[in-house]
């Protein structure tokens, strides 16, 4: 099973380290892993993706919660949430041709051509796991040559988000 | 800092005095502290509070952070140990992952090198915070001396508080020198640390109080986490309350006393047979503060396999870590078992499950060969525990075979009176955490049984007990060998020697080819090495002579070493080798 946790943590200095080093030697299998500032300046926001049965999920997010400068922890995943990953991916893209190709793909996958080289495109996509999965593959037969994912932030719906 | 400038240029205070003051105005009464060149201005402060705060030197920082443990284990305070930088700071790493293990609320100050060279792997750098956050509750490295007021509060909250652990404070030098007015009341900042509402609620306790009436073949099995909550009374009320049986960890034992009807004593790998069969014969497990270590259950599958389970500990993540409870509590103990008590029935009629574990009990007694020619250590240990049961005693142990017999054969009656290495098995821990305890207990007997592998690992605090007259006594059960590992040989490598025996390699027991239950020659002498330090020692090796030895170490107005010559193919048993159920015991 795959779950979405979303922490909210004192912004100090070595509270990453401290999180991925306890999550790391007790052996959780973290599929991604986000961080950035809420608009609390003093509070940072890290989201995981981890995989595991119920028993495994409850155990990191006990020991996250464990964690003196994790203020709280949120199962988003078992809400009705909404969920991205933002994508810079460098393609192959000698002839017109392909450029056209590639372009044409990347608006009907909403993504967008952010730099143009030589011989190749950087595009730009966000959105879920399965369309960025997707549009990955869609490009591996022109040669993919760099590509870089932010991992997975999540919010939860206005709707039931007033708990 | 801004709201500190008002104020007048007297009251302007070093970093190092603030932390030294903060400490005295926490109510530390004691500090191990060893120093070096980041520590130096934090031990001339010392001086100026030493009418506020006495301050011991160990002679090992393990040695410092290991007598705090003892004091904080033994008067349910926080200890203090303080260290240098680098290698100072690493040295307390073993003793704060050990503190970590056992919940025990320790402060450990490091100096560091001054903040404009960190990073630059400066002369007796290290980064302690890096190195021991898995390690301890809480850490923090100060940056600025406006915030020391704060994070020591926060220090001792977080220790002391929810389940105990040990906090690191590392404060570079220029900080500890640096100069400011300094704002005592600034509050704290622990938006993530809430442990409010740590209180079972009414309906869980009606749970409890319902399983308890329903119960057939009842057993609590009783944890470290009453020491910590101090709910060794409450404990003692529900029993009586109930007449259910009690089983102890090691972390547990002295919450109960051993000698009560319905003690079953020790369980685990190396507890009694019939704690071990009533766990795995109950109908209803009532662990309190406890963590199904594997040590406890073995098999976790097999553990209290018929049981309704039970399970209330401080700290959420340890239900259903291990093993699923069927009632899981997040609470204090002692505010569990209060509610409790207020609404508990006893069980129907549970006399026939009571007088089962008796029978057990008649029937599979912890023993030893009284009959043995010469002095076996569980003899020693039972010896020992006869002639102090009148005094106010302390015991602390090493680890190894020595500590688990003081565990089956030492009778305890009251909490916070048995410490032991329990979760993390550090081999060095007795000696210096005697001094701790003694520190904190200046009239009471304290007494270190320990075994020869384990005491070398802290034998330098013979120095500390000298100097600093802390009159411990240590009954050293000498056998040569590092008992525990050698059994383990013995038992399951076909007792091939495999670095276990303590003297010279050309001796035939380095190669498992000793002729004698006893190793032929003795090394090294502790009873000259005892002396050097300027402490009384004997040894002694015939049976005849052990309770005048013994009488004659408890007596001593100093400290004193006993050196006991024992057997090394003496052992533990009962045994329930790891991974195996209570069915696998060996008890011979």
């Amino acid at each position: 099973m795959r779950h979405v946790l979303s922490a909210l943590v004192q912004n100090v200095p070595g509270v990453l380290a401290h999180i991925s080093g306890m999550l790391a030697s007790r052996g959780y299998n973290i599929d991604s892993l986000a961080v950035g500032e809420t608009e609390e300046p003093n509070l940072s926001r890290m989201t995981f993706v981890v995989v595991g049965d119920d028993k495994i999920l409850e155990q990191v997010r006990k020991q996250l919660e464990k964690i003196v400068t994790v203020v709280r922890v949120i199962d988003v995943s078992s809400k009705d949430h909404v969920e991205r990953d933002l994508m810079l991916m460098k393609v192959k893209a000698e002839t017109g041709e392909k450029r056209s190709e590639i372009r044409e793909l990347a608006d009907i996958f909403r993504g967008r051509i952010v730099d143009v080289g030589a011989d190749e495109l950087m595009v730009e996509i966000s959105g879920r796991e399965n369309k960025i999965v997707a549009f990955i593959d869609r490009m591996r037969p022109y040669g993919i040559t760099e590509l870089v994912r932010t991992g997975r932030i999540a919010m939860v719906r206005s709707a039931e988000s007033n708990e | 800092m801004a709201a500190t400038k008002s104020a007048t240029d007297s009251q302007v205070m070093s970093g190092a005095d603030i932390l030294v003051k903060c400490l005295a105005d926490h109510g530390v009464e004691v500090l191990f502290a060893y120093p070096g060149g980041a520590s130096m201005p934090l031990h001339q402060a010392l001086t100026r509070y030493a009418d506020k705060m006495r301050t011991i030197l160990p002679r090992h920082e393990q040695g410092g952070v290991f007598a705090a443990q003892g004091y904080a284990r033994a008067t349910g305070k926080p200890g203090v140990a303080m260290a240098t930088s680098g290698p100072g700071a690493t040295n307390m790493v073993t003793a704060i992952a050990d503190a970590k293990l056992d919940s025990v609320p320790v402060i450990c100050i490091t100096g560091q090198v001054p903040s404009h060279v960190i990073g630059t792997d400066a002369f007796q750098e290290t980064p302690i915070v890096e190195v021991c956050r898995g390690i301890t509750k809480h850490h923090y490295m100060i940056l600025d001396i406006a915030d020391i007021p704060r994070i020591v509060k926060e220090a001792f909250h977080v220790a002391t508080t929810g389940r105990p652990g040990p906090v690191l404070i590392d404060i570079p030098k220029d900080v500890q020198q640096s100069q400011v007015v300094p704002h005592w009341d600034a509050p704290m900042q622990l938006p993530g640390y809430q442990i409010r509402d740590r209180h079972a609620q009414p309906e869980q306790i009606k749970q409890v109080a319902a399983a308890i009436k329903r119960a057939k073949r009842p057993i609590i099995y009783a944890g470290g986490g009453l020491n910590a909550s101090e709910g060794s009374a409450a404990l003692r009320e529900l029993v009586d309350k109930t007449g259910i049986p009690v089983t102890m960890t090691v972390m547990g034992l002295g919450v109960f006393p051993n000698e009560h009807p319905l003690s079953l004593d020790m369980l685990g790998m190396h507890g009694s047979v019939y704690a071990n069969y009533a766990v795995r014969d109950c109908d209803l497990l009532l662990g309190l503060g406890v963590r199904f270590d594997d040590r406890v259950t073995g098999k976790l599958e097999a553990f209290a396999k018929h049981a309704k389970i039970v399970h209330i500990d401080i700290d959420p993540s340890e239900l259903n870590k291990n093993k699923e409870a069927h009632i899981p509590i997040v609470s204090d103990v002692k505010y569990a078992l209060e509610a409790l008590n207020k609404i508990v029935e006893p069980p129907e009629d549970i006399s026939d499950w009571v007088e089962q574990c008796q029978a057990w009990k008649e029937k599979h007694p912890l023993r030893y060969d009284e009959s043995f020619d010469g002095i076996l250590q569980q003899h020693a240990i039972a010896e020992l525990s006869k002639l102090t049961q009148d005094r106010d005693t302390y015991i602390t142990v090493g680890v190894g075979q020595h500590q688990m017999w003081s565990a089956q054969f030492y009778k305890f009656k009251k909490p916070r009176t048995w410490h032991s290495s329990s979760g993390l098995g550090t081999m060095g821990f007795g000696l210096p955490a005697a001094m701790g305890v003694q520190a904190a207990f200046p009239d009471a007997l304290v007494i270190d049984i320990d075994g020869d592998g384990s005491f070398q690992m802290n034998i330098q605090e013979l120095a500390t007990i000298h100097c600093e007259q802390l009159p411990v006594k240590i009954l050293l059960l000498n056998n040569q060998h590092l008992g525990m590992v050698v059994q383990w040989e013995d038992r399951f490598m076909d007792g091939n020697r495999a670095h276990t025996y303590l003297g010279p390699i050309h001796h035939q027991e380095a190669s498992g080819k000793g002729r004698s239950a006893f190793a032929q020659e003795r090394y090294p002498d502790f009873v000259t090495i005892a002396k050097g330090y300027g402490i009384a020692a004997r040894s002694v090796s015939k049976k005849s002579e052990l309770r005048e030895a013994l009488e004659e170490m408890i007596n001593h107005k100093g400290p004193f070493l006993l050196d006991v010559e024992v057997p090394y193919q003496e052992h533990v048993l009962p045994m329930i080798p790891t991974g195996r159920t209570a069915d696998d015991i060996i008890t011979e």
